[in-house]
């Protein structure tokens, strides 16, 4: 520090330290901008036009209309809770084991790489493209919305859980090995208990997340309430669809208040 | 810890006999819950199409290869479209879920009665619709096209973003802020000074995450008319040109994997 200088005021400092790295990006980011911005080509009369019904739909929020096709909506919303429910348990099935061989700490090098490379491409692909291949192979209907959830929980699950396997305490593993204990019993005395909190939270959190895509999954014939969905706003019938989204909403809901008590009294 | 005597032996065991029976009672009604589920679907399944299954995967997975590489392109554009979904989208969502934090978290509400109900209200319906869902009410509503999609991706991000935020915001360290207080700052200079140094890390980083997950999302509004690559992907999908189904799925898995890495890369930066 310098007392010479006439006046010394104070600067925040900056997030980014490197001056060239700075301004570099800061550039990059404005040339990105304008280029992006410049692609766009939004049809203002026909944004103009669609407002109205924009404002109907909000409307239709406070006057849904469940009564009309109340068949169609509780089947489907039935239709997504049991997939929610037989996708999360057989993902997770599937998951325990792929997670163990996806933990290094566990498995030799060849299994770590194949149950990694299971891992990567069930977590690449969004569910909807993995969903299109599954209703071209096992045609159309809830079993392949199932297989698509069940094939991305595995990706979920099993690459946290083993996060959370190579994470553990080693001394515990440890005493558990030193007693003479055979593998088996390792995993179930010396693994299983550290990492079990987790893997029921994460659980919980996934029957969310799959109740959440399980109501997209009709769009493409895969079952769940999203081909009602869908054909309600083809049919621009606000009324039904609002009805449709507050009861996906209210589901969500009680599912995170549910989890949350779980998770709470887990951990 | 219950201990059983077997005559002299006396045998350990984790549980005491009421609790594991209510165990194995919770286990039989679980298992009796997934079993009637899978009836469910079992009967709205054709079995016999799903029996023909792997001759039909062979069939497609033959009719796919070798991918039309010249379809590549006509990708570029789609390609960059869908990334300005996601960026913008992100961006969007960020600008309108700031605020939205600093409403809903506790210590930095101006009305806790009023406004942050409002806030969490906002938070809890952005986030529990899926983007495909909102792209299929904005396209009905302004028409299709990527302006449609970058609003979806924003509405849907907005809640994660601001849920995030405001617990960010809610965990910070309280003497900070009192020490800016105690210089005789206002209120918007302790936001700037006292909070925002403090949730900056946290928020660049799922700012990033949030991207990434929208480059994943990006990559199919197009099913529903909302622009970018999925488009080409419906269209491939309707005329059964398997070899451009093919070229589409690499290119969205490499735009997937090079989003990744840029995101974790600069999350690790962060941290």
């Amino acid at each position: 520090m310098s007392t010479a200088s006439p006046s010394r005021t104070w600067k925040r400092p900056p997030l980014i330290k490197d001056t060239k790295l700075r301004y570099g990006l800061l550039l990059f980011v404005i040339v990105y901008f304008i280029a992006a911005f410049f692609s766009y080509e939004v049809n203002w009369a026909r944004v103009y036009e669609g407002l109205d019904r924009g404002w109907e739909f909000i409307k239709a929020f406070s006057n849904p209309d469940f009564v009309t096709r109340w068949k169609d909506i509780s089947a489907g919303i039935w239709e997504s809770i049991v997939i929610t429910v037989t996708s999360t348990v057989v993902g997770i099935i599937l998951a325990i084991p792929i997670a163990l061989g996806a933990a290094s700490n566990l498995a030799p090098k060849p299994v770590y790489l194949f149950c990694r490379g299971i891992i990567a491409v069930a977590r690449a692909l969004h569910e909807i493209i993995v969903a299109i291949l599954m209703v071209a192979i096992f045609g159309f209907g809830p079993l392949a919305g199932f297989i698509t959830l069940a094939f991305s929980t595995i990706g979920f699950i099993a690459k946290l859980l083993a996060e959370d396997i190579e994470n553990i305490s080693k001394p515990q593993a440890e005493a558990v090995k030193s007693t003479g204990s055979g593998w088996w019993q390792w995993i179930n005395y010396a693994i299983q208990p550290q990492v079990m909190p987790r893997l029921i939270g994460l659980s919980i959190y996934r029957v969310d997340i799959n109740f959440r895509s399980s109501s997209i999954l009709g769009l493409v014939g895969a079952g769940g309430v999203g081909a009602t969905l869908n054909t309600a706003f083809d049919r621009y019938e606000f009324d039904t669809a609002a009805a449709i989204i507050i009861m996906i909403i209210a589901i969500v809901l009680v599912l995170e208040y549910v989890s949350s008590f779980i998770r709470a009294k887990v951990q | 810890m219950p201990v059983i005597s077997k005559g002299e032996l006396k045998v350990w065991q984790r549980r005491d006999r009421a609790k594991q029976l209510k165990i194995w009672a919770m286990w039989f009604v679980g298992v009796a819950i997934f079993m009637f589920c899978w009836k469910i679907i079992s009967d709205a399944t054709t079995w016999f199409f799903v029996f023909d299954a792997p001759r039909i995967a062979a069939d497609i997975g033959g009719r796919a290869w070798p991918p039309r590489w010249e379809y590549l392109s006509e990708l570029w554009k789609p390609m960059w479209d869908t990334i300005n979904i996601a960026t913008l989208g992100t961006l969007l969502a960020i600008i309108m879920g700031v605020p939205v934090a600093f409403l809903a978290a506790n210590n930095t509400t101006p009305s806790r009665k009023f406004l942050r109900p409002f806030a969490l209200l906002i938070i809890v319906s952005t986030r529990s619709i899926n983007s495909l869902v909102w792209a299929l009410l904005l396209v009905s509503i302004i028409g299709p096209g990527i302006f449609a999609g970058t609003l979806a991706i924003a509405i849907r991000s907005i809640g994660f973003v601001a849920k995030l935020l405001y617990e960010a915001i809610e965990e910070i360290d309280t003497t900070q802020v009192e020490a800016i207080q105690a210089t005789g700052a206002s209120k918007l200079q302790v936001i700037a000074y006292g909070i925002v140094p403090q949730i900056m890390p946290a928020f660049a980083g799922l700012s990033v995450f949030r991207w990434d997950i929208n480059i994943r999302e990006s990559t199919i509004l197009g099913l529903v008319g909302a622009g970018g690559i999925g488009l080409y992907l419906q269209s491939s999908l309707n005329i059964l040109a398997w070899p451009q189904v093919t070229v589409i799925l690499i290119m969205i898995l490499i735009a997937v994997l090079i989003s990744e890495w840029v995101s974790s890369k600069v999350r690790l930066a962060i941290i």
